[in-house]
Formats: C-alpha cells, structure tokens, sequence
C-alpha cells in the first residue's frame, strides 16, 4: 500500500523533492507541500481507496507523512472491510 | 439589544433594523447590499484618515476599482479555495433575436441571465487581489521591498441579515511585500498600531489567531493548518453578538502564495513573501454605532476627539 500512496503523492503533493526518495516518516509539509495540495491528495487517497475521512481525521497531522497516511488509510479500510 | 432567554431576539436583525430606521443604512431589497448614509460615509472617511496617519506616509497609494482582471482572478487561485464567495461580471452580447429573448423572460418575470456571457471582469474579493499582478509586471522588487496602501469595494455572496455581514463593502489594506523578516516585521508593527487605533476610538476587542472561511470538507484542513501556522490574526469587536464578535481587522501572512503565483522576486532572487493587514470600513463603523450609540453628536468626546479632532 505504501507505494501506491507514494504514488498518490507524487501526483497530487506538489514536492519540490523526488517522492521516491522521502522516508516513511518524511515530514512532507516540510518537502513542500502546501496546505491546498493536502487536500488535493485527500481527496485523491478518498477516491483510489473508496474511503471518506471523517471530520475528526480532517487535520494536518493525517497527511503529514507517507507513513501517517498509510495508517489512516488503513484504520478506515480495516472499519470498513 | 442581548437576548433574553423567554424572548430569543435576533439580534443580527434587530440591529440591522436600528440602522436603517436610524437612516444610517438604505434598504436596496438585497441583504448586505445596502446604500450610506453621509453620517455613515464621514465616520469611514474620518476613521480612514487615522489608518492614513498611522501609515506615516511611507506606502505607495494604489487605488483599483471593484472589478478586476478575470484571468488574473482565476490565476490567484481564488476558485480553489472560496468558489462560493466569488461573483463574476456577466454582460448581454447577442443580437436582436437574443435581445427580444431577454426581453420576454423579464417580461415574464423568468430568470433572465442565462443569455448573458462571462466578461473580462470578476468583483473583487479582497483589496489586495489586483495588486500582485500590478507588482509582478514591474519585475524585481527594490532592496527594501515593497509597501503599498489600497482600498476598494470587495465582493462576497453571503447574502446575511447580519448587517456586519454584507456582500458589498470596503477594504483598506496596507500590504508588504518583500522577505519573510521583512513582512513579518511589517505584521508585527500593524499587530500594534491596528490595536493602538482600535483602543483610541473606544472600542473593546479581543485578538485571535484564525481561519478563513475555505470551502467545502478541505477546507477544515486548510483553516487547520492556517491556524497551527499562525498564518491569520484578527481583531474582533462585538458588534451584533458578544460569543461571536466580528473580525474588524486581520493580519495576515501568507508565505510565499501570491510570490510564486506571480513570480514576484526579491532583488537578492528569492521568491517574495507577503503579509497584509486589512480594515474592514464598515464593520469599524457599525462597531462604533453599536457601542456609541447612533447620534455621532452624542459620541464619547475622546472618541469624537480621535476621530473628528
């Protein structure tokens, strides 16, 4: 799953960096990604995953780096599966 | 005018109600579209002229009117983050046939903008928005930056009966643009004068860090980060709700936004930063009529003093 976030990303984070390179713990708002970006690239982990963030999970710690993402992703595929 | 708890009043509309039976407002049937009344206008004018002092003379006066460039508009990014609040400029541009058209949809009392096309033009949203593009278009900024003083009527559609809530109303901003110390620096100083200005014409405030209103369920995310960034600050008076002031000025950064967006440069070739700080004219003029009453003659003399001299 961690390369198909990677891959999400890489297509919607707008990083100044090369997405291959970030470590799971990478913090991407610092590798350059703007607020608004976030929220292009939640909106896209809704659509690849067919989930919704809650309200609750709206802040920017969820998106903060591929990790943070990967385990979002999961507890709402976990709840729902 | 506080409610009471057996008799909920809204307050938004009664107080809206005080303001035009006082003739300060004119009903245009439009809520928050409203005309002024010259006791009105000379409280802003007066109140403008203390933000000019305060400015000591040290900005670049600009002046843009309501309408600004539409493609300009759309490169802000404007529609990505407040698509509800926009309004775009829509003209009649067929021939007889269409006109005769038009005509019988108003006769038949049918929507009849749908003949319309799209202008050129779009209201402004913020006194600022014009400004970036107009900068850019000089190329590299001087070694001190740059500092400019704008007012203009903004547009919003949040049709309201909160009378501190219009969908046509002024701005005056101060704006800098330069390096992030040097705009930081510039919202620090306004942090000050704008509350020096505030406390002189006696009114209460309480500061805040905040959001603005972005649209839709990215938006949460966006206001949250603004405000863990401590992007926007603003100064809110009571004016028609004590648990809901309303925001009377903000100070706002906003990194390297509108820098990169317009590839504004610095004279060393780093991006540009910006920060503005924003008076909202009417809603300093209704604070004032809430808090001073309607008749300016009966005003506080410190407060006349301040502003009349």
């Amino acid at each position: 799953m961690i390369e198909q976030v990677r891959g999400l990303v890489a297509d919607h984070g707008g990083l100044a960096v090369d997405v291959a390179t970030l470590a799971e713990d990478t913090d991407l708002y610092r590798a350059g990604m703007s607020s608004f970006a976030s929220v292009q690239l939640m909106l896209a982990l809704e659509e690849t995953f067919d989930i919704e963030f809650p309200e609750t999970m709206l802040s920017p710690k969820t998106f903060s780096s591929l990790g943070a993402i990967q385990a979002a992703v999961q507890q709402l595929t976990g709840a729902t599966a | 005018m506080d409610a009471q708890p057996d008799a909920p009043v809204d307050t938004k509309a009664a107080y809206l109600k005080d303001l035009l039976g006082a003739g300060l407002l004119i009903d245009t049937g439009v809520p928050g579209v409203y005309g002024r009344s010259g006791v009105f206008e000379d409280v802003i004018t007066r109140f403008e002229a203390m933000v000019t002092a305060a400015g000591e003379g040290q900005a670049e006066v600009m002046r843009f009117p309501p309408g600004m460039n539409r493609a300009h508009f759309a490169r802000s990014g404007y529609m990505k983050s407040f698509p509800q609040l926009a309004g775009a400029v829509h003209s009649f541009c067929g021939d007889s046939h269409a006109h005769n058209d038009l005509l019988q949809a108003i006769e038949g009392g049918q929507d009849w903008t749908g003949g319309l096309t799209g202008t050129d033009v779009v209201l402004t949203p913020a006194t600022c928005y014009p400004l970036y593009p107009a900068v850019a278009a000089r190329g590299v900024l001087p070694s001190d930056g740059g500092l400019y003083d704008l007012q203009s009527y903004c547009f919003r559609h949040e049709p309201s009966n909160d009378p501190a809530r219009m969908q046509q109303f002024r701005q005056r901003e101060y704006v800098r643009i330069g390096s992030p110390d040097q705009v930081l620096e510039f919202r620090q100083l306004w942090l000050q004068r704008g509350q020096a200005l505030i406390n002189r014409v006696g009114l209460p405030y309480q500061l805040e860090i905040a959001s603005d209103p972005f649209f839709g369920r990215g938006g949460k995310l966006m206001a949250m980060a603004q405000r863990e960034q401590q992007l926007k600050f603003e100064l809110l008076v009571p004016i028609t709700s004590v648990e809901q002031p309303t925001a009377c000025l903000s100070f706002n950064y906003h990194q390297d936004h509108f820098g990169q967006t317009w590839g504004i440069a610095t004279d060393d070739g780093s991006v540009a930063h910006t920060a503005c700080v924003g008076f909202g004219l009417e809603r300093i003029a209704l604070a004032l009529f809430k808090h001073h009453g309607l008749n300016v003659k009966a005003w506080p003399a410190s407060v006349r003093e301040a502003l009349w001299g």
